[in-house]
């Protein structure tokens, strides 16, 4: 099989062996396990960054209904535009990914893993359910495994079947209930009220993967990189306008300008960081951070040279958005509508400053309002774009737009 | 439907649901293994469907609308989805778009007369750094240019083979592993 | 006298309380009893059982907070977000009637960015509800218009759609969709899946292309919808309303050679005055009747009349089925179920067809009311019934169905021809320029009189049940029932638990059968000893319950006779009663009924002297006999649930 290789740098997994983050893993109590992913002040690579060793001590304290069981499920619905690492991670360093996943097991006590992914990484699943077996047959997953008496645990592979809104977590559990793609209301949370109800894990594919090099290497060697809150290595899917695209890995904290150094991106006029949920960031803000203080992002980085439309990127990202909104709430699904029809109006010269406030503050409501982060950040780009750049958004010529009046 | 066909079909989604349980989480593999089979999840099978799992066809429904890898309406037998996304974009996913319109003589959202290929927008393919890209079925080209297209479509006709001509006759394996897989296009075409 | 509830093995879920259900959460509910937390909402603190919504927090103290997606009997959706508000350490708003109050909150109901959220998400509604107020079914009763109206809006601040853009759906007798006024709450979707269990009703399509729709968008008629119309009573808006056929009724009227005669059902008595501005509960039977002439109607009868006559052909039905079955061994079916709703006889035909037999062949009292008027009333009267005219006043939106069924026309005629709900009466009513509550009361007219009591209660749950039972006890054991209940009040069938059991040992069996009956069954001996098993469900979803049980050979199937109802509460929480309705709401029209049924005079079906009349002058082969089984029964249709 050919491989797509998007690596550009080296990264941390390459040295980890397969096994050995899990062996390590195991020879922990489950609370030293859990106290060991604290002190590398890990936080969820998949964008919300919430502290992974929380996430799990909760669900290992929720209870679990008569004849059921806890569970871990991977996220592996990578659909935040201009993200890719994931894939490469499932092409390259499934073991590793497969391992994090057993060890959260071990960790919150679930006997069943689920790897949910995409519908458009169709192809990676003959390979994954290969390395599934494999798994299996070297007692890496199944009955008592690591020797250890009672530790059952295995995965299995659902596709999801093209929804964006599936990558929110309760829309993924719902859709592995075999629903619509709705996210839940929170509380109560999926590590109390997750997957059949029971207490899961929705971890997304570069958390577990790290989980793993966190066992093989030391959470201290973790936590020396990056920043005080937010420590550690991170992967970054670089597309756009640089020289090289493809995946990178930083310590989180390096600087926007640091990073479009390394990549052949210094002619930027901006950067849309976090996808089209994320922010735009102009030229003149590229010394902000890539950290979870500062700039927050699940490691989507796209690069906008300096002849770009910033207006035909927000109309893009908004495109997308009126069709992957699931359409449940008000804000969500009719405000992304009417940003789009707002856009369309700029584009034509059409819409005038009060309109485009008023817009602005529909923006914010659906920040504030919506019922799940996607309708909670859908409005970041057109927003961020409109502040950034209302050179580019304000008086376009009627005419150019190719309309009659 | 022929009531031989609508038998066997009732056969096949028995056997489907044999193999993924009778509960609800077990509707969405069902539905993707009819999808991969039938080139859609005919109106007859969400009936069925529902009746084995214990549903409302209307709810049956509202999942095959909701994702959108199901269809209810046929599709051809090669789904060619171009991404959208603004990374694709960037790297001039327009005329690629236009060339495969001109090549299928159809537009995005259509299939062409014989079934054999539909045409459709995808959200982002996670691609980024190599498009514009193109998902056809399982199979994924990158760096799509116009030029391409053309090979593309050959390379379809080509890798399917002869049964790509029926696309209404489904053949006894449903399950996506038990399709052939083809091998990762190149990156580089 | 045994009462056995909530026991259902062969069911998967318990069965569907009536009452308002808590959050699920904390999800170990054991673990929140007795225990308290307070909470701040716009400074004032309440101290509310953990678990509780924020919502009915702020209730408690007086805060008002806008809802439109939740409704008291359906399961929290949190989809609308007009109720969101402001929790202190939160990032985001929270909607809630969806928030559970779990630790110490302090709460804001009414900071800039709430009110611009609500703001916002109203206008955002207005954007997309295509549809103008003043011609509407629901002008002034309609919560978006309330919400505008409360928020302020005074433009179309993100635009107005005036072109329809969705046909209207008006191919059921008893729903209209108009999906231009929809405004996704989902509130029909939850009452057809969640609450009734009938599923025609989904959310389809994603992003902004998401709509409310049936199986492959297909018209109503064409599915599997059994006309209960409990959508209508919980649409927020004007996109579901009844298909109104007053305008005929009204032509009927005007037409000097046209016989109108309306009989009217024992809830919308109980529930029109809601219409005209008062509490629910206030009975306005005898200014109904007034209110009925004077807008036109040349007889006005009372329902009752013939749900005393359903109680003797379907209670000489079940004598003749237990004594096929018991005394001559045949294959009999049994339980009996009645059927009055035509919303569960619809249940029934789609998802139990090979059921059909256990269904009493009796017509629904509208049905026999229908058949009687254009027979023996009309030679009684010497009118030719082609010129009569017969309308029916029902709570209840599937009556508009079952008056079109092929099979109803047993008399040579239509035997009713127009059934109106509750609100398209009251609408009439304001339309002559009646105010009702303040009308002198009137009676029933002749020769159908006033009914009894246990024609009443046919309008709540258990009603017809409890109707019956007053009258096979009485002529199966000849003691009176007050001998065995307190004022002939059979409480244990009562009430509005979603399904309940009865066990009723026959005391003694009189020495003589009634001669009414005495054809069929000639002696009572046969139940000596027995036990009679009934049951009472309301709602198609404890229904279905109800049968699954019976499919597995449950304790259900061991009942003797059981009462269905299509709709929560029975026909008082009917689809055509006014809007809202809430579990209250029915509560306090059930009392309205039950203090109707204690002030009548006569509270048995077999002591109404006008039924009684009818068997002697008109019906003369008796209940079940030749004639009546003509006359006032019917047969049904296998629907299956196959769409298309």
């Amino acid at each position: 099989m050919t491989v797509i290789d998007s690596r550009k740098t080296p990264l941390t997994f390459d040295s980890i062996a397969p096994g050995v983050g899990l062996a390590a893993a195991l020879k922990l109590s489950r609370s030293d396990l859990i106290a060991t992913v604290a002190a590398s002040n890990l936080r969820g690579r998949g964008g919300a960054g919430f502290p992974t060793a929380t996430k799990w001590n909760l669900a290992a304290a929720a209870k679990v209904s008569e004849g059921e069981c806890k569970f871990v499920v991977c996220n592996a619905d990578e659909g935040e535009p201009g993200t890719f690492k994931d894939r490469v991670l499932l092409t390259e360093y499934a073991p590793l990914v497969f391992e994090g996943m057993t060890i959260a097991a071990r960790a919150i006590g679930a006997t069943r893993g689920i790897l949910y992914l995409r519908g458009e990484y169709v192809y990676l699943r003959p390979p994954l359910d290969a390395e599934l077996a494999r798994l299996r047959r070297a007692g890496a997953l199944g009955r008592n495994i690591g020797a250890l008496a009672g530790f059952d645990f295995d995965i299995e592979i659902r596709m999801g079947a093209g929804a964006y809104v599936c990558g929110e977590e309760t829309a993924l559990i719902e859709s592995l209930e075999g629903q619509r793609g709705e996210p839940r209301n929170r509380p109560p949370f999926p590590v109390d009220t997750g997957f059949r109800d029971q207490p899961t894990v929705v971890n997304n594919v570069e958390t577990l993967a790290t989980v793993t090099a966190i066992f093989a290497n030391g959470p201290e060697a973790f936590r020396a990189l990056g920043s005080e809150r937010s420590a550690g290595f991170k992967l970054f899917s670089v597309s756009g306008d640089c020289d090289a695209p493809g995946v990178y890995e930083f310590p989180l904290g390096l600087t926007l300008r640091e990073l479009l150094e390394k990549v052949g991106g210094t002619n930027a006029k901006a950067v849309q960081v976090g996808g089209a949920s994320g922010v735009c960031v102009p030229a003149k803000a590229f010394d902000r951070r890539l950290a979870f203080e500062d700039v927050a992002t699940g490691g989507s980085i796209i690069v906008f040279g300096p002849h770009r439309d910033m207006l035909a990127v927000a109309k893009n990202f908004m495109e997308f958005f009126r069709e992957e909104s699931c359409g449940q709430c008000t804000p969500c699904r009719e405000g992304n509508h009417k940003l789009l029809e707002g856009i369309l109006m700029l584009e034509r010269g059409e819409c005038s400053t009060a309109y485009l406030r008023e817009l602005c503050l529909l923006g914010e409501t659906m920040q504030l309002a919506s019922k799940c982060g996607l309708g909670q950040s859908s409005p970041n780009a057109f927003l961020s774009i409109v502040e950034h750049f209302p050179e580019e958004v304000l008086g376009r010529s009627f005419a150019a737009a190719g309309g009659e009046r | 439907m022929l009531v031989g066909s609508q038998q066997k079909l009732q056969d096949d989604i028995r056997a489907l649901v044999e193999r993924h349980g009778r509960t609800r989480d077990a509707l969405l593999p069902i539905l993707q293994d009819l999808q991969a089979a039938q080139s859609c999840v005919p109106d007859f099978a969400m009936q069925v469907v529902a009746d084995e799992l214990g549903l409302h066809p209307a709810e049956v429904y509202g999942v095959v609308s909701f994702y959108a890898f199901l269809d209810h309406r046929p599709r051809g037998r090669f789904v060619m989805r171009l991404c959208r996304t603004i990374s694709c974009e960037l790297a001039r996913t327009a005329p690629v778009a236009r060339q495969l319109e001109n090549e299928l003589g159809i537009a995005f959202g259509e299939t062409t007369r014989d079934g054999r290929f539909t045409l459709e927008w995808a959200a982002c393919l996670g691609l980024c750094d190599q498009g514009p890209a193109l998902l056809v079925n399982d199979r994924v080209y990158t760096k799509v240019t116009p030029d391409r297209v053309h090979a593309i479509v050959e390379d379809c006709r080509k890798v399917f083979g002869a049964h790509a001509a029926q696309p209404s006759a489904p053949s006894a394996p449903v399950h996506p592993a038990a399709h052939p897989q083809p091998a990762l296009a190149a990156a580089k075409g | 006298m045994s009462t056995v509830k909530e026991t259902h093995p062969g069911t998967d879920r318990a069965p569907v309380s009536q009452n308002p259900r808590p959050l699920n959460y904390p999800p170990d509910s054991s673990k929140a009893i007795g225990g308290e937390v307070s909470v701040q909402i716009d400074g004032q603190d309440v101290k509310v059982p953990i678990g509780t919504s924020l919502l009915e927090a702020a209730k408690k103290v007086g805060v008002h907070i806008p809802t439109l997606c939740h409704h008291p009997d359906l399961k929290v959706a949190g989809v609308c977000r007009v109720c969101v508000v402001e929790v202190e350490g939160q990032r985001t708003l929270q909607a809630a009637c969806a928030y559970p109050v779990t630790s110490p909150l302090k709460v804001h109901t009414h900071t800039r960015k709430v009110r611009q959220a609500r703001r916002h998400i109203v206008d955002l509604m207005l954007s997309t509800h295509c549809g103008e107020c003043y011609s509407c079914k629901r002008n002034n009763n309609c919560e978006l218009q309330t919400l505008a109206k409360e928020y302020g809006v005074d433009f179309y601040r993100f635009g107005h759609v005036k072109t329809s853009r969705i046909p209207k759906d008006e191919s059921s007798y008893s729903v209209v969709r108009d999906m231009d006024k929809c405004i996704l709450c989902r509130r029909c979707v939850r009452t057809c899946i969640d609450l009734q269990e009938v599923g025609v009703l989904e959310a389809i399509g994603r992003g902004h292309e998401t709509r409310i729709s049936t199986y492959l968008d297909k018209a109503l008629a064409e599915v599997v919808c059994i006309n209960c119309g409990q959508c209508i009573n919980r649409c927020p808006t004007g996109a579901l309303h009844a298909n109104d056929t007053s305008d005929e009724v009204w032509r009927a009227i005007d037409d000097p050679t046209k016989h109108v005669v309306i009989q009217t059902a024992p809830s919308p008595r109980a529930a029109i005055g809601e219409c005209f501005g008062l509490e629910p509960g206030v009975p306005m039977t005898g200014q109904l009747n007034t209110a009925l002439k004077l807008a036109g109607f040349d007889k006005v009868f009372d329902t009752n009349f013939t749900a005393d006559l359903t109680i003797l052909e379907e209670g000489t039905e079940l004598l003749v089925r237990l004594h096929d079955a018991l005394v001559k061994k045949q294959p009999t079916a049994l339980p009996q179920f009645t059927s009055c709703s035509p919303g569960w006889v619809k249940f029934l035909e789609h998802f139990y067809p090979e059921y059909i037999p256990n269904l009493s062949s009796a017509k629904s009292p509208q049905q026999m009311f229908g058949a009687v008027i254009k027979t023996w009333y009309a030679q009684r009267n010497g009118i030719d019934p082609k010129d009569i005219v017969t309308v029916a006043l029902m709570p209840c939106s599937a009556k508009k169905f079952e008056c079109n069924r092929p099979e109803m026309g047993s008399s040579g005629f239509k035997d009713v021809d127009f059934g109106l709900t509750t609100r398209e009466m009251a609408q009439m009513i304001q339309e002559a320029g009646i105010h009702l509550p303040t009308l002198a009361k009137s009676g029933f007219d002749d020769p159908f009189g006033d009914a009894t009591g246990s024609g009443v209660i046919f309008g709540a749950t258990g009603g017809v049940m409890e109707a019956a039972l007053r009258t096979v006890i009485e002529l199966v054991t000849g003691l009176k029932v007050e001998k065995l209940f307190e004022h002939a009040n059979i409480v244990p069938v009562r009430g509005f638990e979603g399904v309940r059991m009865i066990e009723l040992p026959i005391p003694q069996v009189a020495a003589e059968v009634p001669e009414i009956i005495r054809k069929h069954v000639p002696s009572f001996d046969f139940l000596k000893g027995v036990t009679l098993k009934v049951a009472v469900a309301h709602g198609t979803a404890n229904a279905k319950r109800v049968m699954e049980d019976i499919r597995a050979g449950g304790p259900f199937s061991e009942c003797h006779f059981i009462e269905f109802m299509g709709c929560p509460g029975g026909c008082l929480g009917g689809g055509g009663q006014p809007i809202p309705t809430s579990p209250e709401i029915r509560q306090a029209r059930a009392k309205a009924i039950y203090a109707e049924d204690a002030g009548s005079a006569v509270r048995k079906s077999h002591e109404n002297p006008a039924v009684l009349r009818l068997y002697t002058e008109f019906l003369t082969d008796g209940p079940c006999g030749h004639k009546s089984h003509e006359l006032l029964h019917t047969h049904y249709t296998s629907r299956g649930k196959q769409i298309g």
